[in-house]
This record gives C-alpha cells, structure tokens and sequence, in this order.
C-alpha cells in the first residue's frame, strides 16, 4: 500500500483544479470568438438573412383586361367568388380530407375529378380549388369547421367569365392554368417576376395573342410573415395595375347572326371590312363554352371536346383547309387579265367538256353553255372555261398570281396558330412528296385547279382575305380582330394598323371587269335566288367543293352520307361600288354553294348593310341546287 | 405582545432561515435567473408563471440542501445510485417511447425521466467511492469507478438520449480526473476515443447521426435537420454587437428559432442582446464556476472537494455545450442552457447542484470524523 502525504494530495487536487479552470476559460474564449465571427465580422451576411426570413413579398394579382366588341358589348370579363383550396402538400390523406369536406360542403365526382387533373399537373406547394364558386351559406358553413381542416382554406378569387358561353368562342379563345410551357413563355418575354403569383395564362385565341396586354401589372404587398408563412403585418404596398382592355372591330351582333345561321351546321364565315382589315365576325362552328376552362376542365368533359367527331375545339375559319371549288373562278379570271392570257370578250365555245390528253373534263352542264365570254363564265360557273384557261396559264403562273392574293400563306391575324393551306405549284410538288415519280407536276393535274379542286386547299379566312383584297381593288390590310388597346388607368386607345401593308398592283378596269360579273352572279347567275329582293348591290360567287370523287357517277346529296357530302361556299362583297364588307363562308357538307351557304350571306349582308335581323336560322334553298354546278371527271 | 419582541424573533427565523445560503452563489445565480425571467418574458411569456413556479420549487429544494451536511449526502450517495439504476432498468422494460425514445417511466400519477436523476447521483457515488479509497487508492480503483460510471450511461444511451448520457459521462469523469487520474492514461483515453470514433459511428441511431452530419453542413438540409441550426445562428449573427432590443428580435418574436423557450433560448439571448450580452452572461457564468472552484479547493474532505468540483464542471458543461450547438460549433444534443431554459426538471437538478455547494461551503470548518 502507498502512501500518501495528504498535504501533497491537496496540492495535486488543486492543480487540477486550475486546470479545470483554464479549460473553463479557453472553452468560453472559444465561445467568445465564435460570437465575434457571427455578430460581428459576419454580422452583414446574417442580418439580411433575417430580413430575409422576416420579409416576404406577397404578390396582388391585376385585374385582366376586358373584352369588347367594337360597340362595347362585353364578351370576356371577370368576376370575384369564393374557392375552396387544398393546399396538397400540408395534407396527409387527400382523399379522406375530400371525404370530410364532402360532409360539410357539396362537392360533386365532376370536382374530384378537376382537383384530380389540376392535381397532376400542378407544380409544388399551390393550393388548388376542390370547389369554386361557394355559396355565402357554404362560406359559413365551412369556416365554423375550419378546424378540422388544416391545409384548407377559402380565397377569394378573381375568375374569368365569358358571359355569352360558347359565343365567339374561336375568336376569344379562353385562359387556363399555367403549365410549364406557358412559364418558358413567360420567362421569354422576361415576365417572370409580373407572373409570380398569377395562376392562369391564355391559352387559344386572343386571351392567348393579346396575353400580355391583358395581364396587366402586378401589385406586391411587402409582408412581415413568421416562420409558419402567415401574414403579421403589411409594411408596404404597391397596386396592382389593371391589364389593358381589348375594343373589337367584331361586330357582335353581326358575329350573332352568323352563328344563328348556321345552326347546328358545321363550317366557317369570315367578314373583314375591306378598306381596314378589321374582321367583322369570324365564325367556326361548332364552338364550345370556354368557361369550362377558366377553373380547370374536368376529364369528361374534356374528353367529350376532344373526342367529338364534329371536333368544336378546331378553329374552322383559320385551321380548316378546304378547296375553294367554284369560288376560285373570279380570281382565275382576274389571274387570266393581269398576265394577258384572255381578255373579257374572248369567248369559247363549251361542249360540255374539256379534252386534254385523251381525257374528258367534264362541265356540270349536259351539253355545256355554249358561247362563253368571261362574264358568262362567272354568273354561270362554266367549267370548261376555266379547264383551258388552267391549262393555258400553267401551274407555276396561277401558283405565283394566287400567291399574291395570299393563298397558301398565313394572313397575319392576331390569333396565333393559323394553318398556311396548300398552294400548288411544281416546288409544291417536289417538296411535298418523296418519290421521284411523285415529286413531277403533269400538266394534267393543271387542269382542275381552274376550278378550284385538286392540290387546292385554303383556311377560309384565306378565301375572305382574297375576296377583300378584290373588294379593295389590290390594296392588302392585315386582317385583325383587335381595333384599339385601351389602357385603363389613362383611357388612352392604341390604334392596331389601320394601314394598308401592300398594294399587290392589279389594274383597275381588270378588277372592273370581276367585280362587274360577280354582281351578275347575285343578280341573274347561280346567286341570283338567295339574292333576290335585297336592297344594295352586291358581288358573289357560289362554289362546292367536292369532299370525295365519284369516279365518273353522278352525284346525288340524297345518296351520298352526310360526311362525304360535298362543302358549300359563297364568297361576297357589299356594295358592290364601294365594298364595306367581304365575306366568306363554308358549310360543311352542306352540298351546293347556293343552297347552304349563299343564303347565310344574305343575313349577313342584311344585317350590315341594312339593320336587317333575320327570323331563325338561314333557309337552306333546295331549289337553288339546280342552278348549281362543278364537278370534274 | 411586544411588537419589539416579534420583530426581533422574526428576524431570527429569516436570519436562521437564510443562514446555511452562500451569499455569492445566491447572488450569481440571482442574476442569472433575473435574465431568466427578463428571456422568458420575451420568448415565451405565457410560461413565465409556471416557469417561476419550478424556479420557486427549485430554490426550496437548494435551501434544503444546503443544510444537508456533507456526511448525510455521503451516506445517501449509494442509494440513490442504485434507486437510479432501478428506475434505468424499468424505463428500458416498461418506459414510454416518445419521439422515437424510451426515455419516460410512468408512475401513474406523474412521469419522470430517471436519466436526470443521474446527473447528480453518478457524481455523488464517484466521489462517496474514492473517499472510501482514500489514502489507498490504486489503479484498479479506477477501473471499478469507470465500471460504476459506464453502467448508466450504457442504459442512458440505448434510451436513446445522447445528450444526458454525455453530460452524466462528463459528471463522471470529472470525479474521476479530480480524484487524480494520471495525465497518461487520460492522454491514452483521448487517443483510443479518436481511434474508436468509427466503431461507435456504427452504433449510433440515424437520427444522432443526422445531427452530427447536419453540424458541419446545416445548409445541406435546411428545411429539415439543419433548419435548427441555420435559424439560430442568423438569429446569433444578425443580432450584432448591442442586439436588436428587448422583445425586438425577429427571429425570435417571428417565431423562427425552434424550440426558442427550452434548447434554444440562447438565440433569443443572443439576438435580442448582442454580443455585448452574451459577455456578460459569460462573465456571470465563469463567476458561477469560480465560486464553485473556490467551495471545491477549501471543501474540508476529499468527498466534498470531488463533488464540489464535478458539480461545478456539470455547469460549465451544462452551459458551453448549450451555447456551442446554438451557435453551431457543436451538435445538437439537447443540453439546457442552465438557469435560464424553461423546464422544472433541468431547474431543479442545477439548484440541486447549488444547494450541495452551498452545503460543502457551509461545512467546510467541520473536520469529517
């Protein structure tokens, strides 16, 4: 056993307790430092991470622009309702948390399945609507339970309304919720930080062109907010700036009418004011209502819209291309006197048929029209005039003089997403098919394009756009929807070009000569019948177009289902002598030109140019279809 | 009766009443729980009743302590250590889990956490040993008292509740280094514990890991794990050199610095007072364990200059290692900061800690028999 001297051991136990101490000390000298760093040297840094954490800029949302038509009718506008919003992330269990709210507040299986879709495609941390539009009494009802809900709330949201439902839908369009493809737009237009917060974006028609025109600028409300995200109190706040309002030069009474004429028919219309541009009406038919997609559309409906065999969401006016049929004659004239290659009292002698290469074109007149100058060609839509005159002018030729007049190329209106059409011509050819045998243009294939039919396919706002640039003897004004933008702070109106773009040259006697045989067409040709009685002048041309070849039978609407009945088409411009409106209209399958679709342009043109409002949808004029025509082979 | 009279035996009975209470003690940690009441009143008001209820509790407690003499304590050393041990046995068969931990005994009627118990009775039964030993110590003893530590701590750490178990360690083996552990083998110690720092790595649960991981890079996570730290040390470092003003912390009144009453009270400190505050709460903390090293070196045996030293230390530990993982230099292993968090059992413990100070001061005179 050791021994040990206590006094030693007192000693040896007070060292260590200095060294103890020491180490209190360099253990609190370590603290110190560390708070020097933090407090001092890096103080800057951590204050404006506080300031960060502590401020929070809480976007206010503009109210969007208005749209109206050019007489102040409102045609999309907003409306303020109280949603229902889960915020998906704070929930635990979706489907049980709609379940209990499903016991307070009416929600339908049509809501679950719009929370399901918006659900899939919404990026993180939003709150998405289960209901829209509650009742004061639902409000209520759902506040005294709120507890129960975490992750739901109420808000008070500002929707878009387009109180005519499926009225002008293709020309409005209609906004929905932003996707990632709408943000890449954002981002390029360098929008990001005025969309932070905004939560629906245009996206067809012209709440989708005119998008940042109508958004308008967004207000921020400078929040202290605590570590939960809640709103302590409002340092500072700037407004929002109301989005500009859009004045039509659609004429909504107008665009009314035509869709009333055309019933439950298919086809399009087109009206533009010849001396600006400016559309009057543009009709596609069928439509749909675009407030089913302001709060988010529901599958089924959704997929009745996409899966209808009338397709309502393709915009017929700009993305349907047909073949002009007959209603492409006056502009083949018109082609005919600017190169020289005919001169208005030339005449043929019709027989019923053109031979070219052993093969008959057939006239759609039996023994044919006889003696036919220029103007007969027209007012009776005479076949075998245009067949060699097709043929004497050449594809690249009629190619080139069509081109002028805009066929095969997009109008420039302010709606995005408008087809080009096909205008044929060898480098057409040559670029649209593969096989070198295929790639050749046959002179024989000339032929029918004289009668509008063959490789001839145009949107019908091509065929408006020619017959207002006729209309305007050859001065080209870009057809558009929107006649000023107004800002609403100032009122001040921004004027969308009201200028011609191009002068295309055409002679003034040449377009005479048209104009002249175009008024004879509505006044003892193939218009004559749905013409009869009006009070003004006008110029027409009725044509079909042939859906499907007969192969040398003839052809009968009776015998012939709906669907591959040929299109109806009238071209028109009103007075004559000093155009205020030209128009185009096609009805699908609805057979002869002047049995669908000229009597539709009387409305219209009633309505213009006279106040006339029609009783009931446009007669269709059974009668008419024997004074109609085309056909080929 | 004379009013003369009451007055003078009143004054008796507050004289004998506040007789066994060392004045400098009482003065520091006065101060400290004047800070106490003035943080609370900022972090979390609605508890500074109750926060003075366990403050009031704990003074009662330290003042029965403090009357205890040194022998009493001595002879209650063993019980209590094995009263513990029992209680760590049956949290590990019967405790309730709470947050991922067994770390609760239900008695029915009130839940205690017999880990807390520890803090005190280790440092108690280490030093009761050695006196035992005295004047015959050997290397073996050391063994036996390292065996008599690691047993709770073993039991502490399965709960799991690393914190603790690390403060009781530290208890502990301050007893052991003040009992004059040789400087080799604490080197020795030192040198295997780096060595074995892998092997343990391997035993400890995800979510210690995670703290550990997350102290050295709390960014990598910084709306999970790391939030924690990151808040208090913006809440630390934007509070500057005078702080931003009583009640006038955003951190803290936003509600962003987490557990602001308990763990992190020290941000709110911090931020609300500055660098200069954290000097002064510094300073009366060195002036804590000064006394307390002072009570230590003039303590009349080695039983009580062992325990007076390792409780001082428990301070000390107590208080670096709160306001190293607030500040983020340490992990966080949810350490009280001492007098100063909300909480009736870290409160109670630390008076009872004081009390036995004021105790080993008060017999200092009294040679042990």
């Amino acid at each position: 056993m050791e021994f040990k001297n206590p006094e030693e051991e007192l000693e040896r136990f007070r060292s260590r307790l200095a060294v103890a101490g020491g180490f209190v000390l360099l253990c609190f000298t370590l603290l110190f430092v560390r708070f020097i760093w933090l407090q001092v040297v890096q103080h800057d840094y951590y204050q404006t991470r506080a300031e960060d954490n502590r401020i929070s800029l809480v976007p206010i949302l503009p109210n969007r622009g208005l749209i109206v038509d050019r007489n102040g009718e409102v045609l999309a506008r907003n409306y303020s309702a109280y949603t229902l919003e889960i915020t998906p992330s704070r929930a635990t269990d979706l489907e049980q948390l709609i379940d209990g709210l499903a016991g307070i507040i009416d929600i339908q299986p049509k809501d679950r399945k719009r929370f399901r879709k918006l659900l899939d495609e919404s990026r993180n941390f939003e709150s998405l609507p289960i209901r829209t539009r509650l009742t004061d009494a639902e409000v209520a009802t759902f506040i005294a339970h709120r507890y129960r809900f975490p992750g739901v709330e109420i808000k008070a949201r500002l929707f878009r309304q387009y109180p005519g439902g499926a009225f002008a839908s293709h020309l409005l369009g209609y906004i929905g919720r932003v996707t990632d493809r709408d943000l890449e737009k954002i981002e390029e237009m360098e929008q990001d930080a005025n969309y932070r917060g905004t939560e629906h974006f245009g996206k067809t028609g012209l709440e989708q062109r005119y998008e940042f025109e109508l958004h308008g600028t967004t207000g921020f409300e400078k929040v202290e907010v605590d570590a939960g995200g809640r709103a302590v109190r409002t340092l500072a706040r700037t407004a929002p700036v109301a989005g500009n309002n859009l004045t039509l030069t659609v004429d909504a009474g107008l665009q009314r009418i035509v869709e009333q004429a055309f019933g439950d028919r298919k086809g399009a219309l087109i009206a533009i004011e010849p001396a600006t541009g400016g559309i009057l009406a543009l009709v596609a038919m069928p439509n749909y209502d675009p407030n089913l997609f302001v709060d988010g559309i529901d599958t089924q409906s959704w997929k009745e819209l996409n899966e209808s065999p009338d397709k309502p969401m393709v915009n017929r006016a700009l993305n349907g291309a047909y073949p002009p049929g007959s209603t492409f004659k006056p502009f083949m004239a018109l082609g005919a006197l600017e190169l020289g290659k005919r001169r208005p009292e030339q005449a043929i002698s019709d027989p019923g048929y053109y031979n070219f290469g052993g093969h008959h074109f057939r006239d759609d007149k039996k023994g044919g029209h006889g003696m036919v100058d220029m103007y007969k060609s027209i007012v009776a839509s005479c076949d075998t005039y245009y067949y060699m005159l097709a043929n004497d002018m050449g594809i690249d030729n009629i190619s080139s003089f069509m081109g002028k007049l805009g066929f095969g190329s997009r109008t420039g209106i302010d709606i995005e997403g408008e087809s080009e059409g096909v205008l044929p011509s060898q480098a057409w050819k040559k670029k649209r098919f593969r096989k070198p045998e295929q790639q050749k243009w046959y002179a024989g294939e000339t032929i029918s394009i004289g009668i509008g039919q063959g490789y001839n396919a145009y949107t019908p706002i091509q065929l408006a756009q020619a017959t207002a640039i006729v209309a305007n003897k050859g001065v080209v004004f870009r057809p558009h929807l929107v006649k000023f933008i107004v800002d609403t702070r100032t009122g001040k109106q921004t004027m969308i070009e009201p200028k011609p773009i191009r002068d295309i040259g055409l002679r003034p006697e040449h377009v005479e000569v048209i104009r002249n045989a175009m008024v004879g067409v509505n006044k003892e040709g193939t218009g004559a019948r749905a013409f009869a009685g009006a009070g003004y002048v006008s110029a027409g041309k009725t044509g079909t177009a042939q859906v499907y070849s007969l192969k040398g039978a003839e052809y009968r609407a009776s015998a012939v289902k709906k669907e591959l009945r040929d299109h109806a088409l009238f071209i028109a411009f009103a007075p004559a002598d000093d155009p205020r409106i030209a128009l185009a209209v096609l009805v699908e399958n609805g057979g002869f030109g002047a049995q669908a679709a000229a009597p539709i342009a009387r409305q219209v043109l009633d309505y213009y140019l006279l106040g006339k409002r029609p009783k009931g949808a446009a007669p269709v004029d059974e009668a008419a279809a024997e004074a109609d025509e085309d056909g080929e082979e | 009766m004379n009013p003369g009279m009451n007055l003078a035996m009143f004054r008796e009975q507050v004289r004998r009443l506040v007789a066994p209470i060392d004045p400098p003690l009482m003065l520091i940690a006065g101060l400290l729980l004047l800070m106490a009441i003035g943080v609370m009143g900022s972090a979390a008001p609605e508890r500074l009743n109750a926060q003075l209820i366990n403050v009031g509790i704990a003074l009662v407690v330290m003042r029965v302590l403090a009357q205890v003499p040194p022998q009493r304590l001595m002879h209650l050393a063993l019980p209590v250590y094995l009263f513990g041990l029992l209680l760590l046995v049956a949290v590990a068969l019967f405790g309730d889990v709470s947050k991922g931990a067994r770390r609760w005994l239900n008695l029915g009627f009130i839940r205690v956490q017999p880990s807390e118990l520890m803090k005190i009775a280790v440092p108690l039964l280490l030093a009761w040993f050695f006196q035992k030993r005295e004047g015959m110590l050997r290397l073996r003893d050391y063994g036996v008292a390292a065996g008599l530590l690691l047993l709770p701590i073993a039991l502490i750490a399965r709960q799991p509740d690393l914190g603790t178990a690390i403060l009781v360690l530290a208890a502990g083996f301050y007893v052991i280094f003040f009992a004059g552990l040789s400087w080799k083998i604490i080197l020795g110690m030192a040198v295997s514990a780096t060595a074995a720092a892998p092997l343990a790595w391997n035993l400890l649960h995800d979510y210690q890991r995670n703290r550990i991981i997350t102290l050295f890079d709390p960014e990598k996570d910084p709306l999970g794990k790391g939030f924690h730290i990151i808040q208090s040390t913006i809440a630390i470092g934007s509070g500057g050199i005078f702080g931003k003003g009583w009640r006038a912390g955003t951190q803290a009144q936003l509600e962003f610095i987490p557990e602001r009453h308990t763990d992190f009270i020290f941000a709110v400190f911090s931020e609300e007072f500055g660098l200069f505050g954290n000097l002064v709460l510094l300073a009366i903390y060195a002036l804590l364990i000064g006394r307390g090293l002072m009570i230590a070196a003039s303590a009349a045996t080695l039983f009580s200059r062992l325990l007076a030293g390792a409780v001082t230390m428990i301070f000390f530990t107590y208080a670096f290692v709160n306001m190293g993982m607030v500040s983020g230099i340490l992990p966080v292993v949810g350490v009280p900061l001492p007098l100063i968090s909300y909480g009736g059992t870290a409160m109670v413990t630390l008076f009872i800690g004081i009390g036995i100070l004021m105790s080993i001061h008060g017999h200092r005179m009294l040679v042990q028999k």
